[in-house]
């Protein structure tokens, strides 16, 4: 187990590097310097402005520049907004980022989980049904049409709800987490009712059923372990849905996260911004990923036993 | 059933038996339809503006109401069906094109080519690629064809896995040792004897692919990434539709309607043809 950690953590490193170098230059083939906005810069400005933004220096050296930077975790200044850098914005937007995904996850397990097992052990009864033709709706609604729709409910028809905002009202929380939660509850749902019901087929179910125990203790002991290793296994992927989908959520309900900023910054081409966070999001996604294969592997016996 | 069935004649007897699949096709030929003739059957152009109208609910006139410069809506989401299905069935064909052929090579290679091609189809598959198509539309500015060709080549991962799974099992059956043995080109070895065997397979991935893809284009239009006005594909109407549905919550009622109906339809076909191809999933 820890040897495939530490090979894995150590195949990541070029990863990201190569991640790094290949968004560094593509940005620097992008058409327009930073400065060639709506105002025309007086030639005298603009020079000092490149040099106090280390414009001038060769690539080469802008590159070896930046990438020493960021080890130390510094990704330079922002390009739309001075005075700000771009790890203080990535550093003001995670934690709400974090926090929305957090808690979209967690609605996405406990709806998933329980209505997917269930749906394995009723099957082909309505508890089985129902469930899984909302799961259809879940997975075909897209979030940028799921959200809207919350709002027009919840938020605008029935006036329950605030529709913006994170963490100024009571309950501004609720519609964006559901929003961003719902299509990953609908996935949880199918791969935990098909990962049930080939464990629940398997021998070792049938003699714990001959041995006479509880079917509680059965279901939550014995099949669920292994029936729910395809979730884990897309918990990695799933995060990077996640982040995509803050994308759409944060700009919907207008939440001060890093989803919004890494839009914003996309419309207002503010490159610095878009390289770090970038850079930063493939991080992010490299280690979970890298986190949830090894929790699969973990509690996959047969893949323990090789490593 | 006849005694000389044929895989695919099997398959299209099984889905033809499945209420849901044969629902979504009827659905996507009437789409396919409508998007195709949409300049000779939409009541109005989609850019036909009246002002003075402005944004008007469901009337005679205009069977699903305006918008809120006076265009009218059902025109508009007939037009916008070319674009949407035309994102997805293109950028669909980029990610089969550049999938197929990598798992063949990988697969039929086999030894460190293979392990080389699909440990490069694994790290990609940890990246976060929705970024890398927003970037690639902020650097080269948003056009129509970098849109599909950036999805297609986010998409062909899984194609590529699937595809390369195949042929490896196909590798070792006598047929294909025969073929070699005789001494068949590598690209008539694919073409007539590895392609035709992995043709299931892809259609099922494939018709699966479409409403991922599908998807991918709403949400870059939603974000105003994707489809750029005057042209507008299903995202970019529901886009319009967020941004005044407080006053006229039609405008995004009836384009998510129909996004939603068509995502339905693509996901009950792609299932049942599945299914239909591979008996053993129906079993359990």
């Amino acid at each position: 187990m820890l040897n495939i950690f530490i090979k894995r953590l150590f195949l990541a490193i070029p990863v990201l590097l190569a991640v790094a170098s290949i968004t560094f230059f593509l940005i620097k083939l992008a058409p327009g310097g930073p400065f060639d906005a709506d105002k025309a810069v007086s030639p005298q400005v603009l020079k000092n402005l490149n040099e106090a933004y280390n414009l001038d220096a060769s690539e080469w050296e802008q590159y070896v520049d930046y990438m020493s930077g960021v080890l130390r975790g510094d990704f330079g200044p922002s390009f739309r907004f001075p005075g700000r850098s771009v790890s203080e914005m990535i550093a003001t937007g995670l934690p709400v980022t974090f926090e929305l995904a957090f808690y979209a996850i967690l609605i996405a397990l406990l709806i998933g989980i329980s209505s997917g097992v269930l749906a394995a052990l009723k099957r082909n009864t309505y508890l089985d049904f129902i469930p899984m033709a909302i799961a259809m709706i879940g997975i075909c609604v897209p979030t940028f049409l799921m959200g809207p729709l919350l709002v027009l409910i919840f938020g605008i028809n029935l006036e329950m709800l605030p529709v913006s905002g994170w963490g100024q009202l009571p309950g501004d929380k609720i519609l964006p987490s559901i929003t961003l939660g719902f299509a990953y509850a609908a996935y949880i749902a199918r791969l935990s009712r098909g990962g049930m019901l080939e464990v629940l087929n398997q021998d070792f179910i049938r003699t714990a059923r001959s041995k006479g125990l509880k079917e509680r203790n059965i279901v939550i002991k014995h099949a669920m372990q292994g029936g729910l290793i395809p979730v884990v296994s897309f918990l990695g992927p799933a995060i990077a849905g996640l982040l995509a989908g803050s994308f759409v959520v944060e700009t919907i309900f207008q939440i001060p996260g890093l989803g919004r900023f890494y839009v914003e910054a996309a419309f207002n081409r503010d490159y610095t911004m878009i390289l770090g966070t970038t850079i930063f999001f493939s991080a992010m996604i490299v280690f979970f990923n890298l986190l949830s294969d090894l929790a699969a592997m973990w509690l996959n016996p047969r893949s323990r036993d090789i490593s | 059933m006849s005694k000389n069935s044929t895989l695919w004649s099997d398959a299209i007897y099984r889905l033809s038996r499945n209420k849901a699949a044969m629902f979504g096709a009827f659905i996507l030929l009437i789409l396919i339809v409508c998007a195709v003739l949409a300049p000779w059957i939409a009541p109005y152009s989609y850019s036909f503006q009246n002002l003075e109208l402005g944004a008007s609910p469901p009337s005679t006139d205009h069977i699903l109401g305006t918008d809120v410069l006076g265009r009218d809506l059902l025109s508009r989401i007939l037009y916008g069906a070319r674009i949407s299905l035309l994102v997805g069935f293109v950028a669909t064909g980029v990610a089969l094109i550049i999938g197929v052929s990598w798992g063949i090579v990988a697969g039929y290679s086999g030894g460190r080519v293979d392990s080389i091609m699909m440990r490069i189809v694994d790290i990609l598959y940890g990246l976060p690629f929705i970024i890398f198509i927003i970037l690639l539309m902020v650097i080269f500015g948003r056009n129509l064809w970098l849109l599909f060709g950036a999805i297609g080549a986010v998409e062909w991962l899984t194609m590529a896995r699937i595809v390369r799974g195949q042929v490896i099992t196909l590798k070792n059956q006598e047929f294909v040792m025969a073929a070699k043995a005789m001494g068949v080109s590598n690209l008539s070895m694919f073409r007539k004897h590895l392609f035709p065997n992995i043709l299931g397979p892809i259609a099922v991935y494939a018709t699966l692919t479409i409403p991922q893809v599908m998807l991918l284009e709403g949400f870059l239009s939603f974000l105003g990434l994707g489809i750029q006005p005057p042209m507008s594909s299903w995202g970019t109407l529901i886009k319009d539709g967020v941004e005044s549905m407080e006053e006229y919550s039609w405008l995004l009622i009836y384009p998510g309607i129909t996004f939603t109906i068509t995502l339905f339809a693509l996901n009950f076909f792609g299932d049942g043809l599945r299914d239909a191809l591979d008996p053993k999933t129906t079993d359990n």
